[in-house]
């Protein structure tokens, strides 16, 4: 095993497979030019670099056990994401990584299992959905909220149906508005978590989403009963070395690089309600 | 009506309510079922019921001319349908219709006014269990009109 | 560098220019102060000549001049706007370099140069200020290599303060003003009428080796004593001072402090402070290539929280108003540093509040929210 690679550097990885999932948001599987790609832990980031264009954060979405590819979800919002979200098969990208605190997965066993994401945070929650299930018989009750603007920006919504069909997970979809022709539930989806089927008394919750939904989530399960550090965020901060070492992704005391993305609600709430932080 | 006394004393919007009160709902009180697709109530037409709903599922809707019908918000178990009945000039401000096979029990809201205004403590008891799902529902709107999942 | 026994001696003034010499001898890039642009800035220097003799700074919130001095001191002066940080956290580096061509895409790093650093003249505070720093970039969990090189190829020579700044306050911040560690020489300047000679501090072997080579002899009780003296007397004349009792917990529990708004009122985000501030860090990186594409690099800048830039994330930034980028300097400074790296981030030397266009004084903000903690516009 050799030192590992220099963090600075970014290592040259080739596009074995794009999907499209939306209209501005493209999976990629990743594998590395030389070697084996680097184990990872689910909510745990690469820096995906566009060749002259920059780097930008984006969180792993695929399956942890799969050891050949790193998968990533991304969305077009801008020159370097877009850039990486019209790769196509073949190109080459550059990645530093993996980077970051990961969802406490481990520490969830024997409880029941709270996922709630909205919108694209589907896919940093992605990773630790597939270990709960690929290890089902460790946790309680297992539950995945999924919010979304309305259900054509459904993400994996293939998946969320599997998923749905299993008898040991229970599934609850809304979207923000929609046609008549969608029969699930119309509304926000903190409103889903009173009527969700868990034990708040011995539950873990990770909540993945625009910083707006991931409060008023970490509300309604405060409110539920759910203890403050039994709760967990993946926040986001702009984001440049990813190393703890250029200072941007500071959020309160803590770097969202080093000490998060995956933060434990009872540490961050004083600062979540706090404008500009 | 006693069966319909009863499935209205088990149903968590009345929770807590003296008997002497359940009891006078009930009296306001009566079944329904709506089959997938059928309309609850249009926009416009009197409020004259609101619903309770015993399980099934119910979309709120607004149509505007040469688009389909926006549906904003759904209804399970358990939840209320209808508010416009508590102000006047009682008329429904949107439509709701029943998504699934739904089952509820329709309440006349001209029956249970007057015996709010006749009974302020049964009137008090209902207001203040209105107020605390309104206020949910604002609380809900208001984070739906953010559109948060848009791009900005 | 670690510490031999507390050796002391004593050179002549002259003898100062035989200590550049061995240093440039051993291929070191002699850096000290000099005057220039009407300031006392770090640079290269040659020899004594380069040296600021007889100039002193007057220095309070928002103004910095030189003076006269009515003697020929060579450390007159407390410090200038720069501190060492710019030799051993270079502003701009190259990280990589990029090709791109038929064969494919190439990244490789940029080779490491040799150049070592001597520092002429750091101040006890600015030895704070470099370990803050090595903490820094040393003991994350990704070190700095590059910055660890330079540190430890580098001999640092100290200079004990002789005079206290209008805006010092390194007792309250338990930085100085005498240098305790840290150093392989340090000098305390000691000028009584014609005699003009320096007290030499051994902090370590190399510098052992180095004082070796310069005519030296033993310091007397006298001179031991005058050399202390002279710290005493800078320790008595701090023209700031802090109380930093609680201070992490008062600013960390005062976000909203309406403090906040009075300095967002006067401060310009020009972010002098955080360019003259021997322990502000930040940098950015900027891609660039060429216009075939064929070629492509990263540059590590040095970068600032007064940016608007620098808390952006899609859909805007995080930190727009000014009184959010005051606030979250102020407060990583003073509160936050200390829970990230186990120490203030504040080293006392009063640069931010000279160098600040409007005046703008830390010690005196802290303050003010000490005095009137809680305090919510409109409560």
């Amino acid at each position: 095993m050799g030192a590992p690679p220099d963090p600075l550097i970014p290592q040259l990885y080739r596009v074995s497979r794009a999907q499209r999932e939306l209209a501005d948001t493209v999976t990629l599987e990743l594998v590395p030019h030389d070697g084996a790609r680097p184990a990872f832990q689910p909510g745990q980031f690469n820096m995906l670099y566009a060749f002259g264009i920059g780097e930008v954060a984006i969180s792993l979405s695929g399956d942890p056990n799969d050891r050949r590819t790193f998968v990533h979800t991304v969305r077009d919002v801008g020159a370097v994401s877009g850039a990486i979200a019209r790769l196509t098969t073949g190109a080459t990208v550059g990645l530093r990584g993996p980077f970051g605190q990961g969802w406490p997965i481990a520490r969830a066993e024997g409880a029941d299992v709270v996922i709630v994401a909205g919108g694209l945070g589907l896919a940093p929650l992605r990773p630790a959905i597939y270990q709960v299930l690929g290890n089902r018989s460790r946790y309680g009750r297992v539950v995945i909220l999924v919010g979304s603007r309305n259900p054509q920006d459904l993400l994996f919504r293939h998946e969320l149906e599997q998923w749905r069909q299993r008898l040991d997970v229970d599934i609850g979809v809304t979207v923000d508005h929609a046609d008549p022709e969608w029969r699930g539930n119309v509304g926000v989806v903190p409103a889903l978590i009173p009527r969700a089927p868990f034990d708040p008394h011995d539950t873990v919750a990770l909540i993945c989403g625009p910083e707006i939904m991931m409060r008023f989530s970490a509300n309604a399960l405060r409110d539920a009963g759910v203890a403050a550090d039994r709760i967990y965020l993946s926040m986001e901060r702009n984001m440049k070395c990813a190393i703890g070492l250029c200072g941007h992704c500071q959020f309160g005391p803590d770097f969202i690089c080093k000490d998060g993305p995956v933060m434990r609600y009872d540490r961050i709430a004083p600062i979540l309600a706090v404008r500009e932080i | 009506m006693p069966d319909i006394e009863h499935i209205l004393k088990e149903h968590p919007f009345f929770a807590g309510l003296p008997p002497a009160q359940g009891k006078l709902i009930a009296g306001c009180a009566r079944n329904h079922m709506f089959n997938a697709g059928q309309y609850l109530f249009h926009e416009g037409e009197p409020a004259n019921e609101f619903f309770v709903i015993r399980h099934g599922h119910v979309a709120l809707e607004i149509v505007a001319p040469g688009q389909a019908p926006l549906v904003f918000a759904t209804l399970g178990q358990g939840e209320i349908v209808g508010a416009s009945w508590l102000v006047p000039p009682y008329r429904w401000t949107f439509d709701a219709r029943a998504v699934e096979l739904t089952r509820a029990i329709g309440i006349d809201a001209a029956c249970l006014r007057g015996k709010c205004e006749a009974d302020h403590d049964l009137g008090y008891a209902m207001m203040k269990r209105f107020l605390s799902v309104l206020v949910q529902r604002l609380h809900a709107t208001r984070l739906q009109i953010l559109d948060i999942y848009g791009k900005r | 560098m670690e510490r031999s026994s507390a050796t002391t001696a004593v050179i002549s003034a002259d003898a100062l220019q035989g200590l550049i010499d061995a240093l440039a001898a051993r291929r070191y890039q002699v850096v000290g102060p000099t005057v220039r642009d009407g300031a006392i800035v770090n640079d290269t220097i040659a020899g004594v000549g380069d040296l600021p003799a007889g100039w002193t700074d007057r220095q309070e919130a928002g103004r910095y001049r030189l003076e006269q001095r009515a003697d020929g001191a060579l450390f007159g002066f407390a410090v200038g706007p720069q501190s060492w940080k710019r030799f051993l956290h270079p502003p701009v580096e190259t990280l990589w370099t990029a090709r791109k061509d038929d064969t494919g895409v190439t990244i490789a790093a940029v080779p490491k140069t040799n150049e070592k650093f001597a520092f002429i003249g750091v101040r006890a505070c600015e030895l704070h200020a470099i370990a803050i720093q090595d903490r820094v970039f040393c003991e994350g969990p990704y070190p700095d290599v590059a910055y660890a090189m330079r540190r430890r190829d580098a001999f640092i020579v100290a200079v004990n303060c002789g005079e206290a700044g209008g805006t010092c306050f390194c007792a309250s911040m338990q930085t100085g003003p005498k240098a305790e560690s840290g150093f392989d020489l340090a000098l305390t300047e000691l000028l009584d009428g014609d005699t003009h000679e320096f007290l030499v501090e051994v902090g370590s072997d190399a510098g052992s080796e180095v004082l070796a080579e310069l005519s030296h002899r033993p310091a007397s009780h006298a001179q031991l004593a005058a050399a202390d003296a002279v710290v005493a007397c800078t320790a008595s004349r701090m023209g700031r001072s802090l109380s930093t009792d609680g201070l992490k917990e008062l600013l960390q529990a005062n976000p909203n402090h309406s403090r906040w708004d009075a300095i967002a009122e006067r401060c310009l985000t020009c972010g002098n402070c955080t360019m003259v501030c021997p322990t502000c860090f930040c940098t950015t990186v900027e891609d660039h290539s060429d216009l075939t594409d064929a070629s492509a690099e990263r540059i590590r800048k040095w970068d600032s929280c007064f940016t608007m830039d620098f808390s952006f994330i899609h859909g805007g930034s995080v930190r727009k108003s000014t009184k959010a980028r005051y606030r979250q300097w102020m407060t990583h400074k003073l509160a936050n540093w200390i829970d990230q790296f186990g120490t203030s981030g504040c080293i006392g030397c009063g640069r931010c509040i000279t160098w600040c266009p409007v005046g703008i004084d830390i010690t005196e903000e802290a303050a003010a929210i000490r005095a009137a903690p809680q305090t919510a516009k409109g409560a």
